[in-house]
């Protein structure tokens, strides 16, 4: 040592290590960084799902309250009685032929100054490439055509078979489209990215349509339109959404209503019967199977194919055979109904366990009733009435009601159909599926895979079943298949493999949840049949943010919407807070809030974690949970005339008090009158927690009737209550970028700087 | 414990028998440094006495609330509710659990908490105790910004302030545990605007900061 260029080399030496230090200290900081923000991704994903699971859950439970209801309630007088009636029908529609269908669009004038697309049919390519500009280009298709294409649609759909086959001999590539909930966007992007629907280009779309997303009658018009003008090519598969019971609930029922006003009712009916047609699932070269929710261990693809699948007309609402009739009918298949009538329903005070779903079936009495002492003396003097199958179901139903209610029936019990018999099982079998057969649509619509072996039930969405990949390995070999593609759950990348690549998930609804929770995807498969991925995410905002950025926006999205779950569920909170407050001193720790926050809200979250976001007001480790509920309802309320507890009970039950005045007001009005308000809330606060007077009803009901007519216009009152959802629609307005896109250029494609970044996934 | 502050990880609460005992095998540990150290994880006291009992049944609720911690942390990735999380996400649950391990450290970690036959899956139990520990004694602590800071200024001798794209490429890449190129790709998304070619650190580390906090 002593010589420079040693001393060199040993200093150089000296500040590689010191670089190295400060690299890997750089490094280790950055990557911890960069952990936290995906632990953070991971408890957003974690709010949304566990949120829009229970609301599922809540939609099952609100069917199971009306038929409870129906079983169980005593009406005490004449006009609750036709209350009750009327929550479950439907407007009688005129009697159904041809000729009738034909006069519901025939009579609709379409004025001079309209200005969107008109439609002829036959429908042409250019027909349907010119719908979809169209409303790229923001226009409305109007209820004339749109009941045209819907009359035509069914026309289509009635001689599809349940299981649609495709071949890549014919079409050299096959594309499969998952959920696409109402997002019009997404479609055109995949429409651009990938082209259009062509006799080489062949598409499927596997179910949930609508819902949710704001344009879900576009997105039906061009894939009805393309199914019309492609029929071989363009194959469509049903999925659980395509079911008027979960439109009320979930945003296609009042989307159709506000855009079609005095002709939506019409469409919502049409459409009712246009979803029972829909094909339940597609084959590709006998190899690939296409559906929308998944398979349970009982799935049978034999029986699947024969049933008639327009029996169904919601998963939701199981009205099945008798008992002895589907015994014969089954020839010793496995009964299901073992668990049926020994479970109590969840909305009684003493009950906590799992709801009522359509997989166990709760004790209706519709079994006594049954075909022959209910159904209209109509269906009996036209025989041709039998094969409409899906307003005789309303009809039944009722019929049900109102003997329940205590009206006498048309026809007495057990009296002799009119018919011969072989007309009357045909009358029989038409009517109503058996509950094996509804039970296979179920599960094949509302499952779940899981990774652990074996098969039960899907409680959490309270429909169908866990799939684990033993089910998925027998069933791919009993039927000789290589991949189960499905869809129903939305993904981060908007794809997911499982069960050892033998199924896939595919959904194409990019920014589900919020802007930038999601990528949507498609998947392409050519003939020999390997899955090649596409993702995008069609918003050009969140492309430029950074991960931190995108992170932080979709997590203050969850942060918001579960604020508002807490809230909701105030009084509960404050009683366990209370119970963990020994000495009463107003204080807590926040631990104990964790618990408490869980044991009330039943979201399974990552609460410690998440506390931080939802708690600010703490000193040191103790929380002072009063003054932190106060908070939490000044954020929620804006609205000082309205008892509190009640709104917090109004706003708890919200989406529930939407369905059930849509169901209410069942000429889509928008109004319902005073006393039907009053009686709502009747039975409601009669099955439920809440201690509210006749007076305090009135009160309330006065306090919403602003112009004092004896009407409360619905969404004014849901307005009161949806104060927070307004506010984060807003939010997020802002963030779309479609609203400038309108720009008028008038051509196909839409030019690439609308659009967004697209990563190719090989398989 | 060891003089130089560390513990060699087998000592005490890796036995997996269950979380009591996990916990008195912690309480041991908390012992053995209190009387090494003359105070424990979170008690203020210098005197060389051994704990009381009392003071033991407060760590006992501390090391239960942390044990509580690391279970919400766990389950967030448990995506198939059954104990176990991918190997690759050990890795986030540490981190996010306020631990700042480099990558050598964190391959130690996972050493101990795999299965002799590694699965590809660790388990609850295993984890556990080896967590809590970690909590425990504070190993992994994050880096101070002013540390941070004197790292960035090593990469800068001159004291420009900031650093070049390439530079800071080249250091992340081509350093101590390089990056791959997705994490280079998203840091100099955060770190730098798209016209931009250089690193401020200084403001870099302060925006950094704030967005955790």
């Amino acid at each position: 040592m002593g010589s420079g260029a040693s001393t060199h080399h040993h200093f150089a030496f000296q500040n590689a290590e010191k670089a190295f230090k400060a690299a890997v200290l750089i490094q280790r900081w950055y990557r911890r960084y960069m952990a936290r923000l995906e632990m953070r991704r991971q408890c957003t994903w974690s709010i949304f799902q566990s949120m829009e699971y229970a609301g599922q859950q809540d939609q099952v439970k609100l069917h199971d309250f009306f038929s409870y209801l129906v079983d169980h309630f005593t009406p005490s007088s004449h006009s609750e009685r036709d209350f009750l009636n009327r929550m479950f029908t439907e407007e009688r529609v005129p009697r159904d032929s041809e000729v009738e269908k034909c006069s519901d669009y025939e009579s609709i004038e379409v004025p001079d100054n309209y200005t969107g697309p008109h439609l002829s049919f036959p429908l042409l390519p250019d027909h349907a490439t010119a719908l979809v500009e169209a409303f790229r280009l923001k226009q409305q298709l109007h209820a004339r055509y749109v009941l045209n294409l819907l009359h035509e649609t069914r026309k289509h759909l009635v001689q599809l078979p349940n299981i649609s086959r495709v071949s890549t001999c014919y079409s050299e590539e096959i594309t499969v489209c998952g959920d696409l909930h109402g997002q019009l966007d997404d479609l055109i992007f995949i429409f651009y990215k990938n082209g259009l629907p062509s006799p080489e280009r062949a598409y499927v779309f596997n179910g949930d349509f609508v819902d949710r997303g704001k344009d879900s009658v576009e997105i039906l018009m061009v894939l009805f339109a393309f199914m019309l003008v492609y029929p071989k090519e363009f194959h469509l598969n049903r999925g659980n959404h395509e079911d008027h019971m979960v439109n009320l609930r979930y945003g296609f029922t009042t989307e159709v209503m506000q855009k079609y006003k005095t002709h939506g009712k019409k469409i919502l009916q049409r459409l009712q019967d246009v979803f029972c047609w829909l094909p339940l699932a597609t084959l590709v070269d006998e190899k690939v199977l296409i559906l929308h929710g998944g398979v349970s261990d009982m799935t049978d693809l034999e029986l699947l194919s024969k049933l008639d699948r327009h029996k169904i007309v919601s998963t939701l609402r199981c009205k099945t055979r008798k008992e002895k009739e589907k015994q014969a009918e089954e020839k010793g298949k496995a009964k299901q109904t073992s668990s049926a009538g020994s479970l109590s329903p969840w909305f009684l005070p003493q009950s906590r366990s799992l709801p009522s779903s359509p997989l166990h079936l709760s004790s209706h009495k519709t079994h006594k009733t049954g075909r022959s002492s209910s159904v209209p003396s109509s269906i009996l003097l036209d025989p041709r009435g039998l094969s409409r199958q899906a307003r005789r179901s309303v009809d039944l139903e009722l019929e049900r009601c109102r003997q329940q209610a205590g009206f006498p029936v048309i026809k007495e019990k057990e009296e002799p159909w009119v018919f011969n018999p072989e007309a009357d099982s045909a009358a029989g079998d038409l009517l109503e599926p058996s509950q094996e057969e509804w039970r296979q649509v179920v599960d094949i619509l509302w499952s779940d895979p899981m990774a652990q072996e074996g098969c039960k039930a899907n409680t959490v969405r309270g429909g169908g079943c866990y799939f684990g990949p033993n089910v998925t390995k027998r069933l791919l070999q009993k039927y000789d298949l290589q991949l189960l593609i499905r869809s129903h759950e939305c993904k981060p990348e908007g794809y997911e493999f499982c069960h050892s690549r033998k199924v896939l998930t595919i959904f194409s609804a990019s920014n589900y949840y919020a802007v930038g929770s999601n990528r949507g995807a498609y998947v392409k498969l050519g003939p020999a049949l390997t899955p090649h991925i596409v993702q995008y995410q069609a918003n050009k905002a969140t492309h430029m943010l950074t991960m931190r950025q995108r992170i932080s926006r979709v997590e203050e999205s969850a942060l918001r919407a579960l604020r508002g779950k807490l809230f909701a569920h105030s009084s509960d909170l404050l009683e366990e807070f209370k119970k963990r407050d020994n000495g009463n001193t107003g204080l807590i720790t926040l631990s104990d809030w964790a618990a408490a926050v869980e044991s009330v809200l039943h979201l399974g979250l990552p609460w410690r974690m998440l506390r931080p976001q939802l708690v600010n007001s703490s000193t040191g480790n103790m929380l002072e949970y009063k003054s932190w509920l106060e908070d939490l309802a000044k954020e929620q309320l804006s609205h000082e005339n309205i008892q509190s507890s009640l709104l917090e009970t109004l706003y708890r039950n919200r989406s529930n008090l939407e369905t059930i005045f849509r169901i209410i007001d069942s000429d889509h009005s928008g109004f319902i009158s005073l006393d039907e308000f009053r009686q709502t809330w009747k039975l409601f606060s009669s099955h439920m927690k809440m201690d509210i007077t006749d007076d305090g009803i009135c009160d309330l009901a006065r306090s919403i009737d602003f112009n004092k007519d004896g009407h409360i216009d619905i969404n004014e009152f849901l307005e009161a209550v949806r104060l927070v959802e307004q506010s984060c629609s807003e939010g997020n307005a802002s963030d779309c970028p479609q609203a400038s896109n309108a720009k008028g250029s008038g051509s196909w494609p839409p030019t690439e700087d609308s659009l967004v970044s697209v990563t190719q996934v090989a398989s | 414990m060891n003089l130089d502050n560390t513990t060699s990880p087998n000592q005490g609460g890796c036995t997996a028998k269950g979380m009591l005992q996990g916990q008195f095998v912690i309480c041991e540990c908390l012992f053995q440094s209190w009387r090494q150290h003359g105070r424990t994880a979170g008690h203020p006291s210098k005197s060389a006495l051994p704990p009381s009992i009392s003071q033991l049944l407060i760590f006992e609720l501390v090391v239960a609330d942390l044990q509580r911690k690391i279970r919400e942390a766990f389950e967030v990735f448990d995506h198939e509710l059954n104990n176990t999380v991918d190997v690759r996400e050990i890795g986030t649950i540490i981190r996010s659990l306020g631990c700042c391990p480099n990558e050598g450290e964190l391959h130690d970690l996972i050493a101990e908490v795999e299965e002799e036959e590694p699965t590809g899956y660790i388990r609850f139990e295993k984890f556990l105790p080896v967590m809590t520990n970690i909590l425990v004694e504070k190993r992994y602590r994050p880096i101070p910004e002013e540390i941070l800071l004197q790292a960035f200024e090593v990469l800068d001798p001159t004291k420009r302030g900031f650093l070049s794209k390439e530079e800071l490429i080249k250091y992340m890449t081509e350093e101590g545990e390089p990056f791959s190129q997705e994490e280079m790709e998203e840091m100099l998304s955060a770190a730098i605007g798209p016209e931009s070619n250089f690193i401020h650190y200084r403001d870099y580390i302060t925006m950094m900061v704030i967005d955790e906090n």
